[in-house]
């Protein structure tokens, strides 16, 4: 859609008059941004490679295909795709719920999804220890019935569940506030059930925020250091996500493994990041 | 009208609600699933699992320790024994295990640690009678690391507290390693004034005023002095600054100050951990073995001290035997009165930072 | 609580019930009550030590050093993020598409491996910190470090409020203010500013909000000096080494009241904005 814009503005005549100015002012800007992204994001994504590749090939691929880096790998995957489908599942009903009806509270509501968004990461592995840990007031009930959440893997999964809560509603609540409900209720009055709606005329339009909400969430479920730091118990091959891990090798003087491992989550980052653009490039190409 | 349909729409809720926590508990039964499993093992005397969580330094030491107990074990009962490690700040472990992650046996930084799960109920009282030494296998010192010729000249305790001295320890409010940095001070300090607190109180403030970063664990602060290059001296477990020179061969030196402390690692079974598994026996051998000679030689090998004098001795070449060490029971009165004392909300560590 | 406004019940869409209700179940499971139980570990505490705890002049400091390093990043995020939306927006260059990808970065990487490479680059001896060590300007283990560590975390918040509203402006107003006369600056501020102000101010408060909760990054590159360096999430983490649950849920407490309060202000101003604008 940006491109159409772009090339109908071309030809037209004040544009032309002024191409100097602008011209410079964009690429003023472009600099600006490109320095900011340069100083803040690339260098420091540089300094990971660079150190995980500093002792060579041999030691960056022994690091990566330690035994413990692929449990710790295939725990992340697993608590990231349970994370995101709840996440996601909670996302498309929340939406739905506040963009298309009026009711007391909403706004509190809203506040209420948004919070685990910014709660301390810490706070939010401290309140499953204070519920399912042996201080907690579910403790004795779960030891009876020989079940373990906290310090095991359902531990884990609560709570990069929690931080990322709001991930997807978060996207889309903007989105179909600014499309309104028009439409729906054109629907509704022509008889058509809730999920025809849903299916037909709703989704369609949020089809590439749901993704990319979808997406961002990903990756901050992959990523996710603080909760789950606090509710894993650090057990080696056992509840050691990828983050984790990385801190393990840091904390073992091996800095370079540490980053190489990294490098892991940063290749996976820049894979969704990919995929994102691909799916952008493809709906926007059937809208046209 | 909407509570109608609501209603109608219930049953499918309650569905999606049902499958995921179905979902749910099916994780948590495979995760939780894990204990019966071993306490059927142990039944069977085929193979026994173990939990071991220690601290940061140990890492290194309980990585062959623990091949040399499996070997032991296997021989002595013919059961083959896994060990799950896992490590960190000592304060940070202790907590893990006292809010239900099942250790069977903890090797921690300090005697108060363990303390904290005797007084949750999760070890029994007496724990640092039942074996040799306090419980301490092995025991470490506080040293200085220094930069490679020690520009600064820092030699004792009196030259670190000079103005434009940098300093690099962790935080004693969060690392076991730190509280014994600030004991050894401490104990120079009082030494030096003859008993005098106010004057051992300065002495301190001077030196936590050149403190240039406070990590929250031993490790950090090794990882800030010796891969960030910041600060001129770095206060370190003696394990620890042994292996950074071992890891940066050319680029540090060790300084003994004339008095440091006693540091001793206490280790305990959980007991509440390991009669629910049915691992007291294996769990207790585990530390048992720890005082063995060839334990000791490793641990002689980690740079951690023996507990067996004569063991200790054949390491005088590797660790300076001559060192005035105080320690905490006889110049502190124990890890209670200290905690009370110097960590403690408001008491001397919170003192000397206020303003 | 949430029952349908009676003026308003006239909405035909279907699905309320199901909808709400699915969503205050997930809420109440996932969020709520997790959360209550800080106020249930704190029922044994008086208000006058809860109190005494969140106020003591320790932990003050630490407020100020996550706020004030919190604001600084949010705004210095504000003026890039602003820029870079426009800039990703209106113009094509080359290699504009991975600009464009690499903003949710700092989503995907874990803040510890943030931090630990934020350390390293910016200390005297990293490839930027040495730089700024000739002029004698320390990042390192200073609030200005913390500060950096803020702004890499919640760059793609502004970036993404605002990059869809810039899409979605319609580009007549523009060129007709333009062909009216007036200066390329003049227009932007007169005509896109306004637009883009609730998205900008959505962005803003939850890149605060984040700054402020952000643990993982913060403590490596902090010095963690009491009274200068320290966070308040970091208070939180001491408190409970010290096995002290109760002074760490008040102090947690204080922390979730505040973001509270804050996602709260920014959902209603831009409510209230939008509504403004809707007339």
């Amino acid at each position: 859609m940006r491109r159409v814009i772009l090339s109908k503005a071309g030809p037209d005549g004040p544009r032309r008059d002024n191409n100097m100015r602008p011209s410079i002012i964009k690429w003023t800007l472009i600099s600006l941004c490109v320095l900011f992204i340069v100083i803040m994001l690339i260098l420091p994504l540089a300094t990971v490679i660079v150190y995980a590749l500093r002792q060579g090939w041999e030691t960056f691929r022994d690091a990566v295909l330690d035994e413990y880096a692929v449990k710790a790998l295939k725990l992340t995957l697993l608590s990231a795709v349970l994370a995101v489908s709840v996440n996601t599942f909670f996302g498309l009903f929340a939406s739905w719920a506040i963009t298309k009806f009026h009711f007391r509270g909403k706004q509190i509501l809203t506040t209420l999804i948004d919070i685990p968004f910014s709660i301390s990461p810490v706070i939010g592995g401290l309140v499953f220890i204070l519920i399912f840990g042996r201080i907690g007031w579910a403790y004795p009930f779960l030891t009876a019935h020989g079940v373990k959440i906290v310090f095991a893997v359902p531990g884990i999964v609560l709570a990069t569940i929690f931080v990322t809560f709001p991930f997807v509603s978060r996207e889309l609540i903007p989105l179909m506030q600014s499309q309104g409900k028009e439409e729906e209720e054109a629907a509704a009055l022509m008889g058509a059930s809730g999920f025809h709606i849903y299916r037909k005329i709703t989704l369609p339009h949020i089809k590439w925020g749901l993704l990319y909400g979808v997406i961002l969430c990903s990756a901050r479920a992959i990523g996710e250091f603080g909760a789950v730091s606090v509710v894993s118990g650090h057990l080696r091959g056992k509840t050691n996500t990828l983050p984790l891990h990385v801190e393990i090798l840091f904390n073992e003087f091996n800095l370079t493994a540490a980053c190489a491992v990294s490098s892991i989550l940063v290749f996976l980052a820049v894979v969704i990041l990919i995929l994102r653009n691909i799916a952008e490039f493809r709906v926007k190409k059937e809208t046209r | 009208m909407k509570y109608m349909s609501f209603l109608k729409k219930l049953p499918p809720t309650v569905l999606t609600l049902a499958v995921m926590l179905g979902l749910f508990a099916g994780y948590a039964a495979k995760g939780g699933g894990a204990s019966p499993a071993i306490a059927a093992a142990g039944k069977t005397s085929q193979a026994v699992e173990i939990t071991n969580v220690s601290y940061d330094p140990t890492r290194e030491l309980y990585a062959v320790y623990n091949k040399l107990f499996q070997e032991y074990w296997k021989g002595k009962t013919g059961q083959d024994v896994t060990i799950t490690q896992s490590h960190g700040g000592s304060g940070k472990q202790a907590r893990s295990v006292l809010e239900g992650n099942d250790a069977d046996v903890v090797t921690l930084a300090l005697e108060h640690d363990i303390g904290e799960l005797e007084k949750a109920g999760l070890i029994d009282a007496g724990w640092v009678g039942e074996l040799p030494g306090n419980s301490a296998p092995y025991t470490s010192t506080i040293v200085f690391l220094v930069r490679k010729g020690n520009p600064k000249k820092l030699n004792d305790w009196d030259d670190i507290v000079k103005p434009g001295v940098e300093i690099i320890t962790p935080d004693p409010k969060s690392s076991g390693g730190a509280r014994w940095n600030f004991l050894a001070a401490w104990g120079y300090a009082i030494d030096l004034y003859g008993g005098d607190e106010a004057r051992t109180k300065q002495f301190l403030k001077d030196l936590f005023g050149n403190v240039t970063v406070l990590d929250s664990g031993a490790r950090g602060s090794t990882t800030t002095f010796v891969e960030n290059g910041q600060g001129d001296v770095l206060l370190a477990w003696e394990n620890e600054a042994f292996l950074s020179i071992k890891g940066h061969p050319g680029e540090f030196e060790i300084v003994t100050p004339s008095i440091s402390i006693l540091a001793q690692p206490s280790v305990a079974v959980v007991d509440e951990v390991a009669r629910k598994r049915g691992t007291e026996e294996v769990a207790k051998a585990y530390l048992e073995y720890l005082y063995s000679d060839e334990a000791q030689r490793l641990e002689g090998r980690n740079f951690y001290r023996p507990s067996n004098p004569k063991i200790l001795e054949e390491f005088s070449d590797t660790f300076n035997l001559k060192l005035k060490l105080v320690n905490i029971d006889d110049d502190f009165g124990g890890w209670a009165a200290a905690t009370e004392k110097f960590f403690a909300d408001g008491a001397i560590f919170d003192q000397i930072y206020k303003k | 609580m949430f029952s349908i406004k009676r003026g308003q019940s006239s909405s035909i869409i279907p699905g309320f019930g199901l909808s709400i209700g699915i969503t205050l179940t997930m809420l109440s499971l996932l969020v709520l009550i997790p959360l209550l139980s800080v106020l249930l570990t704190l029922s044994g505490t008086t208000f006058e030590v809860f109190w005494k705890t969140v106020t003591d002049t320790q932990i003050i400091a630490t407020y100020k050093v996550t706020f004030s390093c919190a604001l600084a990043a949010s705004l210095v995020n504000l003026i890039f993020g602003i820029m870079l939306a426009w800039v990703l927006v209106r113009y094509e260059f080359p290699c504009k598409r991975i600009l464009d990808g690499l903003i949710e970065l700092p989503f995907a990487l874990p803040t510890a491996v943030a931090g630990i490479t934020l350390t390293t680059l910016y200390s005297d001896k990293g490839w930027i910190g040495s730089l700024f060590d000739k002029i004698g300007v320390k990042i390192s283990y200073t609030t200005t470090g913390i500060t950096i560590a803020m702004i890499f975390i919640g760059i793609p918040f502004i970036v993404r409020c605002i990059q869809p509203v810039l899409e979605k402006l319609d580009r007549q107003y523009e060129e007709a203010a333009f062909v009216l006369g007036a200066s390329r600056p003049r227009t932007f501020f007169k005509v896109i500013l306004p637009e883009i102000v609730p998205a900008a101010l959505s962005g803003f408060g939850l890149a605060f909000a984040r700054c402020i909760g952000e643990y993982g990054s913060v403590v490596f590159i902090a010095g963690n000096i009491p009274y200068k360096t320290q966070i308040t999430p970091l208070i939180i983490m001491n408190k409970l080494e010290q096995f002290n649950y109760a002074a760490a849920t008040s102090v947690a407490l204080v922390m979730i009241i505040f973001a509270f309060v804050i996602l709260f202000l920014i959902n209603s101003l831009q409510s209230w904005i939008s509504r403004i604008a809707r007339g």
